[in-house]
């Protein structure tokens, strides 16, 4: 006679196999029927001496719940297999129209700058983007006649309202209305006389400001060189070269490595290897002395960059006429 | 502005590779834009050998010639009369352009195929003889590009020069740079004045009478001058930083501006009434041709250099056409001025000028740089046009702005830049840049300005200067401390973006259309004349017509974008678009800026696919998207009433709604009017909703108030009224509510019919209105008799039929 373990991995195979209820119900009998393998077994354990008797007749109670429990699980497999089977559907198809639309991807590096600097702690702030002559250049000791001004081409209103050229002019109406420590930052349309393959009449800007005791051209390095690694990649090479910007005295340009040709000089870059990221600066002492700022307490730095420019180089588009035809076929890929 | 390595290298004895050049010239603040070979075109410019010359067949004086470029043989067609056989000459070979412009191109000429064009030193560029073909010493190789040949290559920077280093304007100023950073001396061109006779104050006299434009006027003249063509390293200096050369004498005032940054004027002295210089503002009208020919209309105001009688030069812009140097010349009178910027400025825009003087003065040149450009280009002038000095020199001379003398702390200093540079280190560090400096205190530096550094006025400049010298690179990075206390961002900002978040999730795509529309867009919108979104701020130099005026509704935005993408065949959009508008409240102040929120849905409701049918999107598809939104911002109770008929203009009345909200009109949602639409040449129906955020802003919850679940079940009962077609169903739904029965959770409108059985004019309406107690199970007679009552109220007041 075989042993009680043989059975029971003889009877668990067949189970297992097995693919009709029918088929399972007649290992269950082959086993556990009256005249079933197991009972036989059973009966045997009559006839071993009396002290093997009990643990005997444990072991094999505990296979025949085994066997049972076996052929239950397998009927109940099979059952689920069955349960679908006639009215399958073609999973294949396309599901019901749910599509999301898409935010505007100047919106999206928009809200990523914003995050970033929020995250260091600069607040948010907007201002108009009609303004005065006065915040928009005289504020920020860009006098009348003076040749700075002809670094932005400026659309008129009249002979004192312009459509503001920068974003800068948040810089003295945020200052004007609170004293040190300053720590904003002000995103925003500006708008520019100007328009080519490489300039639209109006663009976004994203300025900042931080204006406390003892704050130094190194923090404006190493804030912004922070910010340059998040928005683009940890990595990245980030140079810090003299510049001009009538409201920061020392002014710095911002360059980042070029990140179509990693410096090797490419169309983007005009083979400088180098591409223009952000303007900034200390903020110059005129600026905070026509706010009434204690110059001799406070210095602060400012910078501004431009949005546009940044997703160009982030998404590689080519045109920045793009971004407001509002085609969208291009909006839908962001 | 472009400058040459060579001409650079004559006062700054520098020795390093273009690159290494370039990358410290931009990180001194002189930023190269672009560095180029000027000789690159010689590249494709070959020694060739000529190995026969046999006449042209078709032409007496042409000659075929035969010539090797080493590898290759090749026939030219050649007139010069030198070309001889064996002689080694340049070969511009198919495909070279040379700088006169001309390309090379294989032709036939007089029916001879000719391969390239042997070249004379002139057409190349490299040197002035023209007579014949350039003759090549023997000892090259045939077939080497002429620039390795000749070892000619010389660098060419385009300088991005910012506004406030006007002193970078010239060589000498860039050689000043280049020579402090990379640890040299410059050497500046010795001046001998030649032998002179006579005396220039009994020949002509100089006038100020504007000395608040003009501080200072400095004249020579040289005579009996001969007028001709420079000579060759003259004109190639000049070329090489993109300047054309002329004659001699211009050539050497424009020489002498380019190398230091003074710009200079040369008058035909016998062409002066009465010989002499008068300095004066213009009189209004006052007509005047400039040397480019153009008659200008003079401003009072308008600095005018003029002779006894009449104008004679736009001081500091442009010369008169009046006083020109012609071959004739043999008298010159050599001008250098210092003329107030802002007066320059004035005029040079005023006139739509830009010269490279104006360019110059505007900026500021070096008050007392004067005298030695005037003698610098004296000297160049009796020596180049063989001419002769008159002794002395007339210099009028006012009040010279005086350089700034400086007291800069170290301390502050270090402080400003975050570095620990010592005292003396910072004294070298400005004194090789040419300031003048001496120690006032243990942390004071007294420094003198140059007077060529007229952007230096307070000690924060000085320490840019430092700042620079030391390079940008070596200051240490930092961080500012983080404060604590931190704002919460504005509600208005959290808010705009959680509209563009629920409306992107509902499938809209966000837009961004100009700020600036066509000036007829409310004509096109057909918007009443008094409507507030008539006024409209004008722009007064707008780039283009439809680009005039601010907008005032985001709406022309939207539809230019449907026509445009309707032009692609994309016919099925959902758009929205956060911005602002601007209503005008007069040219002379800032208009009022609001921000709005605008969408649209045109053409199919969703895409066609296998189990969705193609069907045009509706009023209903729309209204449940603004839902959408307003349930997103959790502003509860918002309400879509008809548009009064006379207040619709661009959406169709009888399709229109406004959107209130606790009695606030918000905005509109409405179907585009076909008009409209015809307008904006838009082939498709379009619906569309604009809404004030500002006046949502209110309605928006500032926290979320948790309501405890309900313990008992909820009864359903509906009723069906048959009322006036032309009763908004919403009616009938506020009423149930404004009843205010505490049982009442929830009233919906589930069913509207219209057409038979019910009576024309009528249409039947069925709520069904849940029923709840917070506090037990409500027994079905209460339910009823509630219901009844609800219902019978509801017939009363809207003179409902209840159905048979």
């Amino acid at each position: 006679m075989e042993s009680i373990d043989q059975i029971r991995a003889a009877a668990l195979k067949e189970i297992e196999t097995a693919t009709t209820p029918e088929a399972v119900q007649e290992t269950n009998t082959k086993y556990l029927g009256r005249k079933g393998l197991m009972t036989q077994s059973l009966r045997a354990i009559a006839q071993l001496p009396v002290e093997e008797r009990p643990a005997a007749g444990k072991h094999a109670n505990q296979v025949k719940q085994v066997i049972e429990a076996a052929c239950t699980e397998a009927l109940a497999r099979i059952e689920a297999i069955g349960a679908g089977q006639g009215v399958g559907i073609d999973v294949s198809l396309p599901g019901r129209n749910a599509a999301p639309g898409s935010l505007h991807p100047i919106t999206r590096i928009n809200n990523q700058i914003c995050d970033i600097f929020s995250r260091m702690g600069f607040e948010v702030v907007e201002g108009p983007e009609v303004e005065s002559d006065y915040y928009n250049f005289e504020a920020l000791n860009i006098p009348k006649d003076h040749p700075a001004r002809d670094m932005q081409d400026t659309f008129y209103v009249s002979d004192d309202i312009v459509l503001r050229t920068h974003t800068s002019p948040t810089q003295p109406r945020v200052m004007e209305k609170r004293e040190p420590p300053v720590r904003i930052i002000a995103p925003g349309k500006v708008y520019r006389c100007d328009s080519d393959l490489t300039h639209t009449p109006m663009f976004h800007q994203v300025e900042g400001l931080l204006v406390d005791d003892n704050i130094s051209f190194g923090d404006l390095k190493g804030t912004l060189t922070s910010f340059v690694h998040q928005m683009f990649d940890p990595q990245i090479k980030v140079r810090f070269r003299p510049s001009f910007f009538p409201f920061t005295e020392p002014s710095a340009e911002v360059d980042i490595l070029c990140v179509i040709c990693r410096g090797k000089g490419c169309r983007v870059c005009s083979q400088t290897g180098w591409l223009e990221i952000l303007g900034s600066g200390m903020v110059h002492p005129a600026v905070l002395e026509n706010v009434g700022y204690d110059t001799g307490r406070y210095t602060g730095f400012a910078f501004g960059m431009g949005v546009e420019r940044i997703a160009m180089l982030k998404y590689g588009i080519d045109d920045i006429r793009r971004y407001f035809e509002n085609d969208i076929r291009f909006l839908k890929q962001f | 502005m472009k400058i040459s390595l060579s001409w650079l290298q004559a006062y700054a004895p520098v020795e390093m590779e273009v690159d290494r050049l370039a990358h410290l010239l931009t990180m001194a603040g002189l930023e190269v834009e672009a560095a180029e070979d000027r000789f690159a075109y010689l590249d494709r410019v070959r020694v060739a050998k000529i190995v026969a010359v046999a006449p042209h067949p078709n032409a007496d004086k042409l000659k075929l010639c035969k010539v090797d470029t080493g590898d290759q043989a090749h026939q030219v067609v050649c007139g010069a009369p030198n070309a001889s056989e064996g002689m080694l000459v340049p070969l511009a070979v198919v495909g070279c352009e040379l700088p006169t412009g001309m390309v090379i191109e294989k032709g036939t000429i007089r029916g001879e195929i000719s391969e390239g064009m042997l070249c004379s030193a002139a057409e190349l560029a490299l040197g002035s003889d023209r007579s014949g073909l350039m003759v090549l010493e023997d000892s090259l190789t045939p077939g080497t590009p002429l620039n390795k040949a000749l070892d000619l290559t010389d660098a060419v920077f385009e300088i991005g020069l910012t506004p406030n280093r006007p002193d970078c304007l010239s060589v000498i100023g860039v050689a000043r740079e280049v020579a402090a950073f990379s640890g040299t001396t410059i050497k500046r061109p010795e001046i001998e004045l030649p032998k002179a006779h006579g005396r220039i104050e009994e020949m002509t006299s100089v006038t100020i009478e504007s000395p608040d434009h003009c501080p200072r006027y400095a004249a020579r003249i040289v005579e009996g001058i001969e007028v001709g063509p420079s000579p060759f390293w003259l004109q190639d200096r000049l070329l090489s930083v993109g300047l054309r050369p002329i004659n001699n004498i211009v050539d050497i005032t424009n020489f002498v501006m380019m190398e230091t940054g003074q710009p200079l004027h040369a008058f035909d002295f016998d062409q002066l009434a009465e010989r002499r210089i008068v300095v004066r503002t213009a009189g209004a009208g006052e007509p005047f041709t400039t040397l480019d020919g153009k008659e200008r209309k003079l401003e009072a105001d308008m600095l005018m250099i003029c002779d006894g009688k009449k104008p004679v030069a736009v001081g500091g812009v442009m010369g008169g056409l009046n006083s020109e140097i012609e071959p004739e010349t043999t008298r010159v009178l050599i001008e250098s001025a210092y003329f107030n910027p802002t007066s320059i400025r004035k005029t040079a825009k005023r006139l739509g000028i830009s010269s490279d003087a104006s360019h110059r003065f505007e900026r500021g040149v070096d008050p007392h740089g004067t005298r030695y450009a005037l003698d610098r280009a004296t000297q160049l002038v009796v020596e180049l046009g063989k001419g002769k000095m008159v002794a002395g020199c007339v210099d009028a001379l006012w009040d010279l702005p005086q350089p700034p003398v400086l007291d800069l702390s170290v301390a502050a200093t270090n402080r400003l830049l975050g570095t620990a540079v010592d005292q003396a280190e910072m004294a070298r560090l400005l004194t090789e840049i040419e300031f003048q400096v001496t120690t006032k205190s243990d942390d004071v530096l007294t420094v003198e300005t140059p007077s060529f550094r007229v952007d230096v006025s307070r000690p924060q400049d000085l320490m840019e200067e430092v700042a620079r010298r030391l390079g940008y690179d070596n200051i240490p990075v930092t961080f500012p401390a983080l404060p604590a206390a931190i704002q919460p961002p504005p509600k208005l900002l959290i808010q705009r973006q959680r509209m563009r978040d629920l409306l992107t999730g509902m499938g809209f795509s966000e837009t961004i259309n100009y700020s600036f529309v066509h000036a007829d867009s409310c004509h096109r919108l057909q918007l009443p004349e008094k409507d507030t979104r008539c006024r409209q701020l004008a722009i007064l130099n707008p780039l283009s017509e439809d680009q005039t005026v601010m907008r005032t509704s985001l709406i022309p935005g939207l539809l230019e974008s449907m026509r445009r993408n309707l032009a692609h065949q994309s016919r099925n959009l959902k758009m929205y678009e956060v911005g602002k508008i601007f209503i005008s409240r007069g040219s002379d102040q800032q208009p009022e800026e609001r921000d709005m929120v605008a969408g649209l849905w045109t053409g199919d409701r969703a895409d066609h696919l296998w189990q969705t049918k193609s069907e045009p999107c509706d009023f209903y598809d729309l209204k449940g998207a603004v839902e959408g939104l307003l349930a997103g911002l959790q502003i509860e109770a918002a309400r879509f009433t008809g548009l009064e008929v006379e207040r619709c203009a661009y959406t169709q009345p009888g399709a229109t709604a406004k959107i209130v909200v606790n009695d606030t009109e918000v905005g509109i949602i409405g179907q585009l009017h076909p008009k409209v639409s015809a307008t904006y040449d838009l082939k498709q129906e379009a619906f569309i909703f604009e809404m004030d955020t500002e006046r949502l802003l209110p309605h928006i919850p500032e926290a979320v108030q948790f309501q405890p679940l309900p313990k008992y079940p909820a009864t359903a009962r509906d009723a069906t009224l048959i009322v006036d077609q032309t009763l908004e169903a919403t009616e009938l739904l506020t009423m149930v509510e404004q009843l205010n029965e505490t049982l009442v959770e929830e009233v919906r409108l589930f069913d509207v019919f219209q057409g038979a059985p019910i009576a024309e004019g009528h249409k039947s309406v069925s709520l069904r209105i849940i029923y709840r107690s917070a506090d037990q199970t409500l027994e079905d007679d209460v339910v009823n008799s509630l219901h009844k009552g609800i219902t019978g109220r509801l017939v009363d007041h809207f003179k409902a039929g209840l159905p048979t």
